[in-house]
């Protein structure tokens, strides 16, 4: 009796102890604030990769100096959408995430703080940059001015200067389409000569690597129709009238590079960085966050240049680089009040004191926007780069991706350049997926 | 005995009933509902009927995933099934080394889905290389890429089941066979092949279930490319979900469609497959 008696407790422990477990598990997230939470803490969703190491060391020195609770979480590349959508779903959501621009912060907006008494956006030098919503909240502000362009290997193209049949002999008359034609075709007629594999790092169609041509490099011929027909804010249609300059360029980037366009489909961002950095390839289309991937191998620091893509478009020669910023910092306003406040003045330290200063700017290598940053500019040649044509008198191009209807519009004009580049389709998809496409996209999302 | 069963059985099948509960159950409806709401995150949605059902069909590339995947469960199930039960015939023989070679073929099952998926790109890349393709060139490479993939992963674990069905034809009935004057080929398709006919239901349930299910090898090896052509139901749905922001509640209602589709066929393979089934 008294044995039954104890098997029947020790089962009943084993089930109770196993359903408690179980349960615990479901709830610890809601249940581990109660300690800090009247302070706040800060979780901090973080959107780029590269710097995701960075971001937590800064983030534990907060915690040491304040004892504030930072968390910082990276999505992989690729992935912060997603990562996002379910981080924001749960009991600990992330207090700061990050929007891409108006486009990106149409879809968060339900989630979106206002943020016109934080210090962030009080330091902003040009409060225009932020983000507002409708009723004139402001919602998002940038933390990162950034900068794009053709990357060249300045060695290898005085040694193509110095060829006898090189018609453009100095970096200074590369200033416009026809010149960077004959330029790019000259080195890949000469590539043996010059030791490169091609002029042009592979134009890859990866998921990891496409985004340089179905966002940034379709910025140019956007910028240009945008300019020329005085449009601001996010049209319902564009037009085809700058297409041709897209294919020029595109056609340049895949006829005279260092892979088959066969092989476009498999190439990644790996492929074409490593190619740029061990000197096999003169030119690469990429940004300033690139300087991290490509210092430090064959091509040394004083011959890393950059310019900016030109497209045959009339006025080009005067334009400079690409500069604008894809990320902006907002607070999520569903988190508790101590937790926002607290992720406030998170950001402010991050802004103000040596310690975040110093990080941001030597450390990740950022430029930003805010007033507080002014002895703090980055030694990154491609931000030198970007500052002597804005002191030559060029007017940068802006970053008009960021009003692209959707990312189905981007995946979907990437995939009909790879058709196209790879012949199985031909360039009057493009301009569908391009121009059609807009419009479709435009009507789904704000019809 | 049936007292106490009575009296404590909830101790034992709670903690599981609470767990499929969470797992499965809540999932499960929340799900549906879901299907019907827009939303952004789970926890925040706007019911808006049928809408998002009407949505979904005016989707090429969903309706295109829908063939695709159909014609890859049906090329997977034939190939692997075929392949696994010749493989398992010619195992079951007695011969030196038998079980190393069992075990060479249950290997694959081992490895997951993703490291499998990259592994098979590298392999295909490489390969198709020689003639400066790559696996996301063309559709059609994609799905026998996958195919390959596919059987290569499955083929050794449907080869233990149909070992242990063919194993269970009692040995008189073969003799019979044998003393009645049947050839080996005779023997196969009219004592043999009838009577694995369980294993032959399991196999191809799981088969054909596994293809309209695949994801992770698909993700790896192709992520849809080129142009979402190579995209089964799976990825769809998972890309529409996570990939286009304000068609989450699309995504959600193909995988309502997806599951009725998935529950439709493999409730109706395993009817028609026991039907056939005989008993020794």
């Amino acid at each position: 009796m008294i044995k039954r008696r104890m098997a029947t407790v020790v089962a009943a422990g084993i089930a109770v102890t196993a359903l408690t477990a179980g349960l615990a598990g479901c709830s610890s997230g809601g249940s581990d604030d109660g300690g800090d939470g009247a302070e706040g803490k800060v979780y901090f969703l973080n959107f780029k990769p590269e710097v995701a190491e960075q971001w937590v060391e800064l983030a534990a020195e907060y915690t040491a100096e304040t004892g504030v609770q930072v968390d910082v979480q990276t999505a992989a590349s690729g992935t912060y959408e997603t990562t996002l959508k379910s981080e924001m779903a749960k009991s600990d959501a992330p207090t700061l995430f990050q929007v891409n621009g108006p486009v990106g912060l149409a879809n968060w907006e339900a989630y979106a703080a206002d943020i016109s008494d934080s210090s962030i956006y009080s330091h902003l030098k040009d409060q225009s940059v932020a983000l507002t919503g409708d009723d004139g909240a402001v919602l998002a502000v940038p933390y990162v001015q950034e900068t794009y362009g053709i990357i060249y290997n300045k060695a290898l193209l005085e040694d193509y200067f110095a060829l006898p049949d090189a018609e453009i002999t100095s970096i200074d008359e590369l200033n416009n389409f026809d010149a960077l034609k004959s330029v790019a075709e000259g080195i890949q007629a000469n590539k043996d000569e010059l030791g490169v594999d091609g002029a042009f790092s592979s134009a890859g169609f990866d998921a990891s690597s496409d985004w340089r041509f179905k966002t940034h490099l379709a910025n140019i011929p956007l910028y240009w129709q945008f300019k020329a027909d005085g449009v601001t804010g996010q049209p319902a249609t564009v037009t085809n009238e700058y297409l041709d300059g897209y294919q020029d360029i595109f056609d340049l980037y895949i006829n005279n590079s260092t892979t088959e366009r066969t092989l476009l489909s498999g190439k990644t961002m790996e492929d074409s960085t490593s190619e740029f950095a061990l000197g096999q390839a003169v030119f690469y289309q990429n940004g300033t966050w690139a300087y991290g991937d490509v210092s430090g191998n064959a091509v040394a620091d004083e011959d890393l240049g950059m310019m900016p893509i030109y497209i045959g478009a009339e006025g080009e020669e005067d334009s400079g680089l690409a500069t604008g910023s894809e990320n902006y910092w907002v607070i999520n306003g569903d988190a508790s009040e101590a937790d926002q406040q607290a992720t406030d003045d998170f950001l402010d330290w991050v802004i103000t004191s040596d310690t975040g200063r110093d990080t941001l700017a030597n450390t990740m290598g950022f430029v930003t926007p805010f007033d507080t940053m002014d002895d703090y500019l980055p030694d990154n040649p491609f931000v030198l780069a970007d500052a002597e044509y804005t002191a030559a008198g060029k007017t940068a191009v802006t970053w008009n991706f960021t009003v692209m209807p959707s990312e189905e519009w981007k995946n979907n004009l990437g995939q009909a350049l790879l058709q196209y580049a790879q012949e199985t389709g031909s360039w009057d998809d493009v301009e569908t997926a391009f121009v059609d496409g807009w419009a479709t996209e435009y009507e789904l999302a704000n019809g | 005995m049936k007292k106490s069963l009575r009296r404590w059985g909830w101790l034992f099948t709670g903690p599981v009933l609470a767990a499929f509960m969470i797992g499965f159950i809540v999932p499960f409806v929340l799900g549906v509902y879901l299907s019907f709401t827009e939303f952004r995150t789970v926890t925040k949605a706007e019911w808006v009927g049928f809408d998002n059902y009407i949505k979904m069909w005016g989707d090429d590339v969903f309706l295109h995933s829908l063939w695709y995947t159909a014609a890859f469960a049906i090329v997977t199930t034939i190939l692997i099934n075929v392949l696994a039960f010749i493989v398992a015939y010619l195992l079951v023989k007695t011969f030196r080394g038998k079980n190393i070679f069992r075990s060479v073929f249950f290997m694959p099952n081992l490895i997951g889905g993703i490291v499998l998926g990259y592994i098979w790109l590298l392999l295909l890349n490489g390969i198709l290389g020689f003639w400066a393709r790559s696996i996301t060139y063309d559709e059609s490479y994609g799905f026998w890429g996958m195919v390959i993939l596919m059987c290569w992963q499955q083929i050794g674990y449907m080869m233990v089941i149909y070992i242990a069905g063919l194993q269970s034809v009692p040995t008189e009935l073969l003799e019979a066979a044998e003393v009645d004057g049947a050839n080996k080929r005779r023997t196969l398709f009219s004592v043999t092949i009838p009577l694995v006919m369980p294993a032959i239901t399991v196999c191809t349930f799981l088969t054909i279930t596994n293809g309209f299910k695949m994801f992770d090898q698909n993700l790896a090896l192709t992520n849809g490319a080129p142009s979402r052509l190579s995209e089964l139901l799976a990825l769809n749905i998972f890309n529409t979900f996570y990939g286009r922001p304000g068609f989450e509640g699309v995504g959600q209602a193909k995988a309502v469609v997806f599951l009725i589709i998935v529950a439709g066929i493999a409730l109706f393979q395993n009817w028609y497959a026991r039907s056939k089934e005989t008993a020794a």
